[in-house]
């Protein structure tokens, strides 16, 4: 196929343009406010109004009380993406190459269950994990659990929710990238005396780095923010940043200790990214 | 604006010319030029090709006759009217793509009858069923182009741009995707038609037996120029370049001195041995010339032995390979220069086939041979086994 | 034993997609639940009174209708702008174009609690505190749903051959025409799954809207609401139902492709 002409002129600035405004007055901009925001007095509020001081004590203050929250949301969140990216990829995996005729039908069903509410499923698990469902008293009689033990309010079951929520997040761009691998290449692997383990280390995993890049990416970073999971499926004790943000701006009305936790959340998982796409060698996450 | 009045080739009464003009057309784009001050006339109603490997700039000429790519300079004239700068959906010219780029969802009916609709045509209905009879896809009429074969996808292609009328008909190598058997037939499939209708056809491609078998006028063009413009057997028999001697065929060239031009023949000193060339087929200003035979026109025999009609006789020739192909037998001999010449002998059962080591005759009468600048590149235009 | 070698994998892979549709299945189940109490969330009995009793729970059906016309409104204004900059993107040329593509993909990339918290900071500061509610959510919506229709759109418009355009113009179509009667229809199916796909993502978003929404309440809003006193069955049979229709046109598309494809081996 040819190389697509593409046309200059005005045409294009038109057609971007209310777009780009959307974008640029509702996300550039708010980031803006974020950063003020989290440098306000925190004794203002809403109704006294409040002072503009570059108190970055707040980023201080913010973090001495809440760096528990936030080390947890960020543990959660990779514990949940490395169980992602072992069921995606073996998802992933079976769709693109031994599913034949019925690839897209399969596709489309791992996307199906979410699009029901995302509420609603985090509930389910709330009835999967109960105290006296199956899971936990096969659980309790294979002596991993104590006889009173619990799986709902414990890391389990949050890691266990955020795990099953962002798979589609995992398993689309995977597949999208194990798809263009030309299965030709494992046969000629075999041919060069390497067995199904080693060709799938040396040949198909590489291949597929790019997927998994994507993937982890769109996992962790919505589910470092994630605050339903903890919230339905924990208990205080496991409490995560998402859920300290919602709080200081809605209940304890503390805009300036949330914005600033939101700016670290964000500043954090910027770095991180930052240098796992360095590590991972792979510029194309598009 | 009334498409239809342009359609209309009106004869122009200033005298101007009544078909395609090219002229000193040019096309640029960043790094390199693609055509090169184009001079060309298509003679109304005549069924005109344009020959060249791939990259000469056959394409971007095409494109730029239909309207879909900008001169950078030069005109395009048709029927007298400059229509240069028109766009294409104003010019009286259709296109039949190389992908045949079929609408995919609409039927074949409704593909065909695109440009009918478009220009508000009355009696659609009659004149498409006119066009699916004479491409013979009647039966195909409500199905969808993925529906079809790749041999019918080209005839909706070609009677979706024939049903418009047009004064020009573009075809952009439209048989390159078809397997030989299929490809021979729509050659001969086209020009019927194209006799039938009447309408000044151009036809693009790289296949050189496609240009000869079906054009009445073939124009060889190389890294954007034309370099030769003629009948097929014209352009065969008599090539004036390196570059269209190797193209069209095959051309054995051996390098020669003139010593001495007559008014109707130029002797040539070639590797010690006086050849004889009608000068009408010295295609050299200089001195320093190849010496041009086709291998058919090589007459193979013993050494010593009398050969068909005298010639040039060259002497001292021994066979080093030998592929018999069936209908004739493809010899190369190694003359005393060390140069390999090729000799194609048809198996008529006359004569005997040689074996490789036996020392042999050439022979060849002097108003086969031509002449070339010797400053061309001997191998410009051989075609090159691409995998 | 050979058998389950070779098949492995592809049973591994139906075993996690099973496991997908377990919490879905537990969702169908408890919309015929007839709990016992409220606050224990457990099967108890079977009933359908969720379903005949559809509004029952107060609260509940206001929250779905505001959802419902938030997310048509929000998957309108989002597909509009969201395929003109598609076709900005993949059909035009204009300096700035490398910054847009970056700016359409930053939102899909960020935390949602992070795009809630700086729009609810933009409008405190705007003013607008008093005035959060229905406006805010959808101004949030439109927002976070522009990124997933353009690269929906683009890909669609992308893998589209541009030499059906210049045979179009080759036919005499004007540009408007060529528009209308070869573009537009092509790429119009990766607009409808855009607009799918966003409103389905309006209508569950709770963390952006939850921040911005003043005193609305939205259905997800509702159902976390729920969630602490104990949540109505009738919120299961409005997920069964989400669940039933994705399907119907997930089977519904392919039944039709499939049929397409029949229709092609017939010669």
């Amino acid at each position: 196929m040819a190389e697509m002409t593409r046309r200059r002129g005005k045409v294009g600035y038109l057609l971007m343009i209310p777009a780009a405004v959307w974008l640029a007055l509702f996300f550039v901009i708010p980031f803006y406010s974020l950063v003020a925001t989290s440098l306000y007095d925190q004794a203002g509020s809403d109704f006294r109004g409040w002072e503009m001081t570059y108190a970055f004590g707040n980023y201080v203050d913010a973090l001495q009380d809440y760096w528990q929250p936030l080390v947890r949301a960020i543990v959660y969140a990779a514990v949940a993406t490395l169980i992602c990216l072992v069921l995606g990829y073996v998802l992933a995996y079976a769709i693109a190459f031994k599913s034949g005729r019925w690839k897209t039908l399969l596709l489309v069903l791992v996307i199906a269950p979410f699009f029901t509410s995302f509420l609603l499923r985090t509930l389910s698990w709330q009835l999967i994990l109960a105290d006296d469902g199956w899971i936990v008293s096969i659980f309790q009689f294979l002596q991993i659990l104590g006889d009173d033990g619990r799986l709902l309010a414990t890391p389990f079951a949050v890691i266990t929710g955020l795990a099953y929520n962002f798979l589609p997040f995992m398993v689309l761009p995977l597949f999208a990238s194990i798809d263009k691998i030309d299965p030709r290449l494992i046969e000629a692997s075999t041919d060069l005396y390497a067995n199904p383990v080693a060709g799938f280390f040396k040949v198909t995993w590489p291949l597929s780095l790019p997927g998994v890049v994507s993937g982890t990416l769109l996992t962790f970073i919505p589910a470092a923010g994630d605050y339903i999971n903890a919230q339905l499926l924990g208990s205080t004790n496991t409490r995560v940043i998402g859920g300290v943000i919602d709080g200081q701006f809605t209940d304890a009305n503390n805009s300036a200790i949330a914005a600033a936790l939101s700016m670290v959340l964000m500043i954090i998982i910027v770095a991180m990214v930052f240098f796992y796409v360095r590590r991972a060698g792979t510029e194309e996450l598009l | 604006m009334s498409q239809q009045a342009e359609a209309t080739a009106p004869t122009a009464t200033d005298g101007s010319y009544d078909g395609l003009r090219l002229s000193q057309l040019t096309k640029q784009f960043v790094g390199f030029t693609a055509v090169q001050d184009l001079d060309l006339d298509v003679p109304r109603g005549s069924f005109f090709a344009l020959l060249g490997p791939s990259g000469c700039g056959k394409t971007t000429t095409l494109r730029m006759v239909a309207g879909l790519e900008d001169p950078t300079s030069g005109t395009i004239t048709l029927a007298g009217q400059d229509i240069t700068k028109t766009k294409p959906y104003r010019r009286p010219v259709n296109t039949v793509f190389q992908n045949y780029a079929l609408f995919p969802h609409l039927d074949i009916y409704e593909n065909v009858a695109f440009g009918l609709r478009r220009r508000k045509s009355g009696e659609v209905e009659k004149q498409v069923d006119e066009m699916l009879a004479l491409v013979e896809l009647e039966p195909q009429r409500r199905k969808k182009p993925a529906q079809l074969s790749g041999g019918q996808q080209q005839r909706v292609a070609l009677a979706r741009a024939l049903i418009n009328k047009p004064e020009v008909l573009l075809l952009d190598e439209p048989l390159g995707a078809l397997d030989l058997k299929l490809r021979r037939s729509m050659q001969i499939e086209i020009k019927r038609i194209q006799t039938e209708v009447g309408l000044t056809f151009v036809h693009v491609t790289h296949d050189q037996e496609e240009a000869m078998t079906m054009a009445d006028t073939v124009a060889v063009m190389n890294k954007g120029i034309i370099e030769q413009l003629g009948a097929p057997t014209e352009l065969y028999e008599n090539p004036r370049s390196t570059f269209v001697a190797n193209f069209l065929g095959q051309s054995n060239l051996i390098e020669g001195t003139i010593t001495n031009r007559a008014a109707d023949l130029a002797t040539v000193d070639m590797h010690g041995i006086a050849v004889s060339i009608p000068m009408d087929r010295t295609h050299t200003d200089g001195d320093a010339g190849w010496v041009g035979i086709r291998p058919e026109k090589v007459l193979i025999g013993e050494e010593g032995a009398e050969l068909d009609a005298p010639g040039n006789t060259i002497p001292g020739g021994v066979i080093s390979d030998v592929s018999f192909v069936g209908v004739s037998t493809l010899y190369l001999v190694r003359m005393p220069w060390g140069q390999e010449l090729a000799v194609f002998a048809q198996n008529t059962g006359r004569t005997r086939i040689f074996r490789v080591g036996e020392k042999v005759e050439l022979s060849w009468r002097p108003e086969y041979a031509f002449l070339l600048d010797q400053a061309q590149d001997a191998h410009a235009g051989a075609q090159e086994s691409d995998a | 034993m050979r058998w389950l070698r070779e098949h492995l994998v592809l049973i591994l892979g139906l075993l996690v997609l099973a496991y997908t549709f377990v919490p879905i299945g537990v969702v169908v189940l408890m919309s015929f639940n007839d709990p016992e109490t409220r606050n224990i969330y457990r099967f108890d009995g079977f009933t359908l009174h969720n379903w005949t009793n559809f509004c029952e729970a107060p609260g509940m059906c206001d929250s779905l209708w505001l959802s419902i016309r938030i997310a048509l409104l929000a998957t309108l204004v989002a597909t509009i702008l969201g395929t003109l900059a598609a076709f900005a993107l993949v059909r035009h040329d204009f300096a700035g174009r490398s910054s847009s593509n970056l700016l359409i993909f930053l939102p899909m990339a960020a935390p949602e609690i992070v795009l809630g918290s700086s729009l609810l900071t933009l409008f405190v500061q705007g003013g607008f505190a008093g005035q959060l509610g229905f406006w805010t959510i959808f101004i949030a919506h439109v927002m976070f749903c522009l990124s997933f229709v353009v690269v929906t759109v683009r890909s669609r418009l992308a893998g589209m051959n541009d030499t059906l355009e210049q045979a179009a113009a080759d036919l005499y179509a004007t540009p408007t025409q060529t528009f209308m009667r070869v573009t537009f229809p092509l790429v119009l199916p990766g607009i409808l799954g855009a607009a799918l796909l966003s409103f389905s993502l309006s209508f569950d978003d709770f963390i952006i809207t939850n921040l911005n929404s003043g005193s609305e309440t939205t259905f997800p809003m509702f159902v976390w609401g729920a969630s602490r006193v104990g949540v109505p069955m009738q919120v299961n049979v409005v997920g069964t139902l989400m669940f039933a229709v994705s399907v119907v046109i997930v089977v519904a598309v392919e039944l039709n492709s499939r049929r397409r494809m029949k229709a092609l081996a017939v010669r």
